[in-house]
């Protein structure tokens, strides 16, 4: 495998408080990154981080060769290719579903509009709302609005799909849906970095587990290293609490 | 009564040639308060310091003056300048720079109501943020003030009528004449009020429909 994304020592402060501190990982091609910890911890700022959507204080960031920051990478660019999908969905409000998906196909890809169509189809078929074309998001549910916005970035082709605590804005009953089109891309090979409390879910389907705390990674190894072999006494207790905390909630099922 | 009907009638014909140069004068002012509102907006918001402040010094100075001084300077203090200005276009120039610094504010409000995850999703989608403003966060904002908007454009509607006090022969302009004409002040006054009120209506049912039509749902 080839490494696709590394971090060199990255670091990052908000008003004096240090957010990321000294975070170095590689991902590799096809690779499915789980990045856990508890809240505060700097998972949100360190996928931000790797978009360019927030700049990072020192430290070095590589996409393949290119080094994020360089003058001569165009972040819009590397942007366009990395699909970010966010806690609170952010589909344009004003837009309806079908020009959610298309906007940045036709504006940053120069895309002929019924080529852009299409491929809104295709992909809103993916997260199964091809009848939802139409529908502006206010008329959605939340679960449907997060298909979507996962439709959207997928629209853009992108080579690396960011996924931020995509589930913790929804009602139990949505969850399902987004989890299933989200294990889908896993099992067609793409390479995904996951922010997520859905311990089950990272545990299937994670080739590594980064367990973050105050900025740190406190721990990184495989989803068994992680989940059943804590090294570390932070770890032990989060997972255990997790587990608490979900036993009893549902599993996968249908939003 | 038939005599107020037949004098209204006599004197239609009058009062809605005027009635054309009120809408042309308000057309114009809305197109270019409308970009000029836009302009000022961007600038307060976005732009460096300095078109920052440019900005701020003109809202202030055109909302904390009246707009019948302003019409008077456009008129008649700028040709001592060399500028000079026949009385439509003075009334154009002055109520568009008047009601520019309105809507830039108004503008302003609406942007800011506009969540950040909006922008961030659209440079996330590799969006510049020349094309994350003009695509995403503009036509948000628009759509938030729509009825702040229309509340300001049917109020340039009636502002027109001061352009009379330039002797502009809108609407406003030739009640006044017909009333020196006949003496007839209360009943040219009344008419000229009543076309007001009817074509204020037709706008304002219109802007409603624009607005249903373009309300942001949320």
């Amino acid at each position: 495998m080839t490494t696709f994304l590394e971090t060199r020592n990255l670091t990052k402060c908000y008003q004096g408080q240090t957010v990321l501190d000294d975070v170095s990982m590689t991902l590799d091609e096809g690779e499915v990154k789980g990045i856990m910890g508890p809240s505060g911890a700097g998972k949100s700022t360190l996928i931000r981080c790797l978009n360019g959507l927030v700049p990072i204080d020192s430290g070095e960031i590589y996409l393949g060769e290119k080094r994020l920051g360089d003058k001569h990478t165009n972040m819009d660019k590397v942007r366009s290719r990395i699909g970010f999908v966010f806690q609170d969905f952010n589909l344009y409000t004003h837009l309806n579903v079908r020009r959610n998906v298309t906007i940045a196909l036709r504006k940053v890809q120069h895309m002929k509009k019924a080529d852009a169509e299409a491929i809104a189809q295709q992909e809103l078929a993916r997260v199964g709302l091809q009848d939802k074309l139409e529908a502006y998001p206010a008329e959605l549910s939340g679960g449907q609005q997060q298909r979507v916005s996962i439709a959207r970035a997928l629209a853009m082709k992108p080579q690396l799909m960011l996924f931020d605590e995509p589930t913790s804005a929804l009602d139990p009953e949505s969850v399902g849906g987004v989890l299933r089109v989200m294990r889908e891309l896993v099992q067609e090979g793409m390479t995904m970095i996951i922010v997520s409390h859905e311990m089950a879910f990272i545990q299937a389907v994670a080739d590594d587990i980064v367990f973050m705390v105050d900025g740190r990674v406190l721990e990184e190894g495989t989803s068994e290293q992680i989940f059943e072999q804590p090294k570390n006494q932070r770890t032990r207790e989060f997972i255990r609490g997790l587990a608490t905390e979900a036993a009893g909630a549902p599993a996968e099922q249908d939003a | 009564m038939s005599d107020f009907l037949a004098f209204a009638w006599q004197h239609l014909p009058a009062l809605l040639r005027g009635l054309q140069y009120t809408l042309l004068i308000w057309v114009v002012v809305v197109v270019f308060g409308f970009i000029f509102g836009w302009l000022l907006a961007v600038a307060r918001i976005y732009g460096n310091p300095v078109m920052r402040w440019l900005a701020i010094g003109y809202i202030e100075l055109f909302r904390g003056t009246p707009v019948l001084v302003q019409l008077f300077i456009v008129y008649s203090g700028l040709p001592n300048i060399g500028i000079v200005f026949t009385p439509i276009v003075a009334a154009m120039v002055a109520f568009s720079l008047n009601t520019s610094a309105y809507q830039a504010e108004y503008f302003r409000g609406g942007v800011g109501a506009i969540r950040s995850g909006q922008t961030a999703a659209a440079r996330a989608a590799g969006m510049t943020r020349r094309q994350a403003i003009s695509y995403i966060v503009l036509p948000q904002a628009m759509r938030i003030v729509l009825p702040q908007w229309s509340n300001e454009v049917i109020l340039e509607l009636k502002y027109t009528s001061i352009a009379f006090a330039i002797g502009v022969h809108e609407l406003m302009g030739e009640a006044k004449l017909i009333g020196a004409d006949t003496f007839n002040y209360f009943q040219i006054f009344l008419v000229a009020a009543i076309v007001y009120f009817v074509v204020v209506t037709i706008f304002t049912s219109v802007l409603d429909g624009v607005e249903r039509r373009y309300a942001l749902r949320q």
